[in-house]
């Protein structure tokens, strides 16, 4: 095997402690006392059409106590918190409040049962005020049964405040950004009368000030008894925070313990199981000349001097925090967002796209990051999907012929190993893996120089992830070049033959993977060490 | 887990159902069965109903709004929808009139018809496409326009005294019974039926309208076709104008009112989403027939208009909801 | 936002207000409290009409049968008074809320339960109840001779030198900015508008908001159905014909966002106001009234240009430097 596999397992354990090696523990105190549990799951299964979401898990929550709930991501850590806030029903199973058998047929029963939940979109009302985000539902009222605006407003302002939140209550919320956003979340949190409170990666989109910021919150919070469920795959936070844990792998729960007796690399084992040596199947291709070259590409407000070049077989990583200005930058390539100023230059020609098209034409293609929303057509079968930007080539003078769509398609996708029952099933029938192969395909047909994929294998299965490593390896090994966007750092430094970091919409580092150290990398992402370059 | 690492390729077949059983069980079929029965019912009811002439009337009842809702069926297809095209025929039929007075020859009427349809659909998809307006207000607000400068002009005046010539296009046959205007109504049918089911261009149009963001992250050109389609739906509310103005030899404000809403249920009746992304120009032109059947069937039994209209917004309704409820009865079974 | 919508408000009121001298420049009776009392007056319905239709649109919905609602309990109040003239008015405009609520009803049950677009379905009730006043009318007018004179009068009856009609609407116009602005149900429209995911998270049942929201307009266009017979003392099927889209008309100008989420009551009724204003002005200043469609069409266009240019969402702002500037 290459010498990438060893690489990615062992970044798993020196990515973890860090950045805030040290101090993990301090704030951490562990009631190993009897309480009861004051929510309890048992048997909780949930499936949807072609996915088993849950299979018979159970879990805990204990009162002032904080319980990380662990998994990669498509473990079923989302579809709980969604059956925990009466969006989804569960299949079977039971749930407890207090002992007290409940079920919650709607978001309104479970608020009511003391559930609440801060979520990983910041799902608020942009048009409506900080105070009104906080309150809604359960405002103030005044003697009539009105709302009372002005008892609202200094409650949500006295709750900001007792926060540290430097937020004013009557300040429309489209005004702030998403970590003020989250903080709106969580004074809503406060404000009920909630005894379980769900984080959902509450820490995704923050900066480190406000991720301390918000420990600080998650102490208040157990200290006033709450029950708080922590959902994270950030190691050092669930060991700055957490007392107990609870593993999710594949929808089923694979282990739980408490946090200061149980060690890092026993967590990680249970979260990605035995099978992490088929994920970095990285095959090192031949590096040729420059295909692409990027020069002081700048937008007014989302990023600024971009340079990059990307040659023949190379996959070029670009790593940052969620929000660093990444995606806008493809998007920027791929024709979608248009830039103020810079130039792209393929072939060494210097190329200006203006829609999604032109960019097509010119060999750039995007695997975007929102499969759902930008990736698929979900309605249209699997076949026109991947067709749509070949029809040309697959018409006679713009009349369809549908058998020459259909053998594209079989192609492109008996190639990456597509599951599906047929190509005329609509691609929104498929799991998120096999429409990311769609996409993959989709793209593939248009013999593309520069494939970019935007956080490829973001929820999905752990088998379509290998299928889509495999084959970047595959694609550079013809010849083509790839950027690949990711979060994830053993993906990065498994894949990638260089890495970009970026942050704040600026690029930050730029690191030949050769020996490179992971810690390098997210300190460069956080802005706590910068390149010496 | 590591299947993925199988390099033997599973066959995928093209497709698993039987073309046959889905056609059987497809929405098109129930309404040629509608269509069959309120035939069965009309000559049933109506000893004057089966007879060539009859036939040949009832189309003149719809060809005018299906030949737009040809056209608005691919602009629902996409996602959009134009409330104007009432008030464009209001428009083109009045500047018609208004050539008339000038002494313009057929040719020219026809050419004005059309080309007034046009740029009022451009004028439209430029508003919706170019600043990215809602097509729903944006063409609330052209509707009340284009009719208002019919008013405008004409105020309760009418134009008249169209060239004998012209009344051709919405009075003249063909052959025998065959009427100018079906033969043109089924021409364009045919147009439209292989544009939105044979061409790259309807593909398009049905990726939009089922998700215009990810058709744009596919490199259709999104705001274009929409503009062609705005353009298209105007183009035939002029052929519309045109037919119904040389039918009716007269232009007054008023004329088309209200037919927005007929040419939008009879494209949603013959089975295009209202909100995007599906449709059928057979079903379009069954829809059409079917309303034509209803109002013409109704018409024999002396039954006003305005009832008529009872039956055709129930139709609406009931045709949409009972799959519907259909649905949920089973799933409630289950 | 707030601002914005201020804004908004403020900009027509001073709109109206420049048209009114600017009339009346032209034509010195315009400008008089008597001749702005009256165009209020002839608004009123309109004003109403767009309140019950803000609470709609807001909720991400529309309802084009509230001018056929208005028609048909019209009718149905003309014909009761007719047959039986002793029934109290006070009763008659009771039951027509009533009804109008029930008609609502029936928009909002097929939304909320079986899930159809609300523009189909109103589209399908616009021609149905329209229909119904002909079924239960048999085609016949109902005219000033067969109403009760109460039921005439009760509309035109001054006080504080107001006609009752203008008393009601801003009753009306009241009574939805108080739910608007200080009770969860009004909250919860905008709410259900503005992210309906969120809503539902935060506990609001946002079919039956819709409900709601087609229930409340029902009621007024009831209401308004009495008022509208009364005022012009006549009964039939075309009544109040078109009207449906001048409603829409009110909110858009009024700022009201046709995807939900954004509008008040002020603009909505500003917006009805505007058009009326407009309507009485044309003649005064020797246009034609033919023009009134033309330009409250140009109004509208216009008015959603704006509408867009407030509501475009700010995209993330990632640079520092972008944010700081």
């Amino acid at each position: 095997m290459c010498p990438a596999v060893g690489m990615a397992i062992s970044c798993h354990i020196p990515g973890i402690t860090l950045p805030l090696v040290g101090r993990a523990r301090e704030g951490v105190l562990t009631q190993e006392n009897m309480t009861e549990p004051v929510l309890t799951l048992s048997g909780i299964s949930k499936s949807f059409p072609g996915v088993r979401a849950l299979h018979d898990v159970a879990l805990e929550l204990y009162p002032g106590e904080v319980t990380a709930l662990i998994g990669e991501n498509g473990a079923g850590k989302s579809t709980l918190v969604k059956i925990l806030t009466g969006i989804y029903r569960p299949d079977a199973g039971e749930i407890h409040v207090r002992g007290e058998p409940v079920s919650l047929p709607t978001a309104h029963a479970a608020f009511e049962k003391g559930i609440t939940a801060i979520h990983q979109e910041t799902v608020l009302f942009d048009e409506l005020t900080v105070a009104e985000n906080v309150f809604l539902g359960h405002a103030p009222r005044t003697r009539f049964k009105l709302i009372d605006w002005k008892k609202m407003r200094a409650e949500a302002q006295s709750l900001l405040d007792s926060m540290g939140a430097e937020l004013r209550a009557d300040t429309r919320l489209k005004e702030l950004g998403i970590a003020k956003k989250h903080l709106v979340g969580l004074a809503r949190a406060l404000s009920v009368e909630a005894d379980v409170v769900i984080m959902d990666e509450p820490t995704a989109a923050l900066s480190q000030k406000e991720i301390e910021d918000l420990y600080v919150l998650v102490e208040l919070l157990k200290e006033e008894g709450k029950a708080i469920l922590f959902i994270s795959h950030k190691f050092d936070e669930i060991y700055r925070v957490a007392d107990r844990f609870t593993v999710f792998r594949d929808g089923e729960m694979v282990g739980k313990g408490m946090i200061k007796e149980t060690a890092q690399d026993e967590i990680v084992r249970m979260m990605v199981g035995r099978s992490v040596d088929h994920i970095f199947p990285k095959v090192k291709a031949e590096i040729g000349e420059v295909v692409l070259s990027v020069e002081g590409l700048s937008h007014p407000t989302e990023f600024a001097d971009i340079s990059f070049a990307l040659r023949r077989g190379e996959i070029l990583g670009f790593y940052g925090l969620v929000g660093a200005g990444r995606t806008e930058v493809m998007q920027a390539l791929f024709g979608i967002t248009r830039p103020s100023g810079g130039s792209i230059t393929i072939d060494g020609r210097e190329i200006a796209p203006r829609s999604a098209a032109d960019a097509v034409a010119a060999g750039i293609v995007y695997v975007p990051e929102e499969r759902g929303k930008q990736g698929v057509v979900i309605g249209l079968p699997i076949f026109q999907n991947v067709s749509l930007p070949s029809l040309k080539r697959t018409s006679t003078s713009s009349v369809l012929q549908l058998a020459q769509e259909f053998a594209l398609a079989r192609t492109y996708t008996e190639r990456l190993d597509l599951r599906a029952a047929s190509l005329s099933q609509d691609v929104g029938t498929l799991s998120g893996g096999n429409q990311q192969k769609v996409v993959i395909a989709k793209w593939l047909a248009t013999n593309p120089r520069v494939i970019i994929l935007d956080e490829p294998t973001k929820g999905i299965d752990i088998g379509s992830k290998a299928a889509v490593h495999a084959f970047m390896s595959e694609l550079v090994g013809q010849g083509l070049c790839v950027i690949m966007v990711s979060s994830e750092l053993p993906e990065v430094m498994g894949m990638s033959d260089r890495v970009v970091v970026m942050r704040e919409g600026r690029i930050a580092g730029v690191f030949d993977n050769k020996g490179l150290d992971p810690v390098t990398l997210v300190e460069t992402a956080a802005g706590i060490r910068s390149q010496a370059a | 887990m590591t299947d993925a690492a199988e390099t033997t390729h599973r066959h995928i077949p093209d497709r698993l159902d039987n073309p046959i059983k889905s056609a059987v069980l497809s929405w098109e079929t129930l309404l040629v069965l509608v269509a069959v029965v309120i035939f069965i019912l009309n000559s049933l009811a109506s000893p004057y109903f089966l007879n060539a002439w009859s036939l040949s009337d009832l189309t003149f009842n719809f060809t005018e709004k299906a030949v737009i809702a040809l056209a608005m069926a691919l602009l629902i297809t996409s996602g959009e929808i134009d409330l104007s095209v009432a008030a464009i025929i209001a428009l083109a039929s009045t500047l018609m009139g208004m050539a008339v007075q000038w002494g313009v020859p057929t040719p020219g009427l026809v050419a004005i018809g059309i080309g007034v349809g046009l740029a009022c659909g451009a004028f439209n998809g430029a508003l919706v496409t170019g600043l990215k307006l809602p097509s729903i207000v944006v063409t609330i607000g052209t509707m009340s326009l284009f009719r208002g400068i019919s008013y405008a002009i004409l105020g309760d005046r009418a134009y008249g005294g169209y060239p004998s010539d012209f009344s051709f296009v919405g009075q003249g046959y063909v052959w025998w019974v065959i009427s100018f205007e079906l033969v043109l109504f089924v021409f364009a049918a045919v147009l439209f039926w292989f544009a939105l089911h044979r061409t790259n261009f309807g593909r398009q149009i049905f990726a939009i309208g089922n998700n215009a963001v990810a058709a744009q992250f596919s490199g259709v050109r999104v705001a274009r076709i929409k503009f062609v389609l705005f353009c298209l739906t105007g183009l035939m509310s002029g052929i519309a104008a045109v037919m119904l103005t040389a039918r009716l030899g007269s232009t007054r404000p008023s004329i088309a009112q209200g037919w927005e809403l007929e040419v939008i249920t009879m494209v949603v009746l013959g089975g295009v989403n209202i909100l995007g992304g599906a449709g059928s120009i057979t079903g379009v032109v069954l829809a059409a027939l079917i309303m034509g059947l209803v109002t013409f069937g109704l018409g024999l039994l002396n039954v006003p208009g305005i009832v008529m209209s009872i039956f055709i917004g129930g139709l609406l309704i009931t045709v949409i909801a009972l799959p519907i409820l259909y649905r949920m009865w089973r799933e409630r079974r289950a | 936002m707030i601002r914005l919508l201020k804004q908004r408000e403020v900009m027509l009121l001073a709109i109206i207000a420049i048209i009114v001298a600017l009339v009346t420049t032209r034509s010195a009776g315009f400008g008089r409290p008597g001749n702005l009392t009256a165009i209020f007056n002839d608004t009123a319905v309109l004003m109403m009409l767009a309140c019950g239709q803000l609470v709609v649109i807001l909720t991400r919905s529309i309802d084009l049968s509230l001018a056929s609602n208005l028609a048909l309990t019209g009718m149905i109040a003309a014909m009761v008074n007719a047959a039986m003239p002793g029934i109290p008015v006070e009763v008659l405009i009771l039951g027509c809320i009533v009804v109008g609520g029930l008609l609502g009803m029936f928009n909002g049950l097929l939304v909320w339960k079986l899930n159809i677009p609300p523009i189909v379905v109103t589209l399908g009730t616009l021609t149905i109840y329209r229909g119904t006043v002909f079924l239960v009318s048999g085609g016949t007018w109902v005219n000033a001779v067969e109403m009760s004179d109460r039921f005439k009068s009760f509309t035109r009856a001054e006080f504080l030198s107001l006609p009752m009609l203008s008393w009601i609407a801003i009753l009306v116009i009241a009574l939805f900015a108080l739910m608007m602005l200080r009770t969860p149900l009004g909250r919860a429209f905008y709410a259900t508008g503005i992210n309906p995911t969120a809503a539902t998270y935060a506990g609001i049942d946002v079919g039956k908001t819709k409900f709601i929201a087609f229930t409340l307009a029902g009621m007024v266009a009831g209401l308004a159905g009495y008022l509208w017979v009364s005022r012009y003392v006549i009964a039939s099927v075309d009544v109040a014909r078109g009207l449906e889209l001048q409603v829409v008309a009110a909110c858009v100008i009024g700022g009201v966002s046709i995807a939900g989420g954004i509008g008040t009551v002020g603009g909505a009724v500003l917006g009805a106001l505007f058009l009326g204003v407009i309507n009485n002005a044309l003649p005064v200043i020797g246009v034609s009234p033919f023009w009134q469609m033309a330009i409250s069409g140009a109004a509208i266009i216009t008015a959603v240009i704006f509408n867009a240019r407030g509501e475009r969402r700010g995209g993330r702002i990632i640079l520092k430097t972008a944010e700081a500037g």
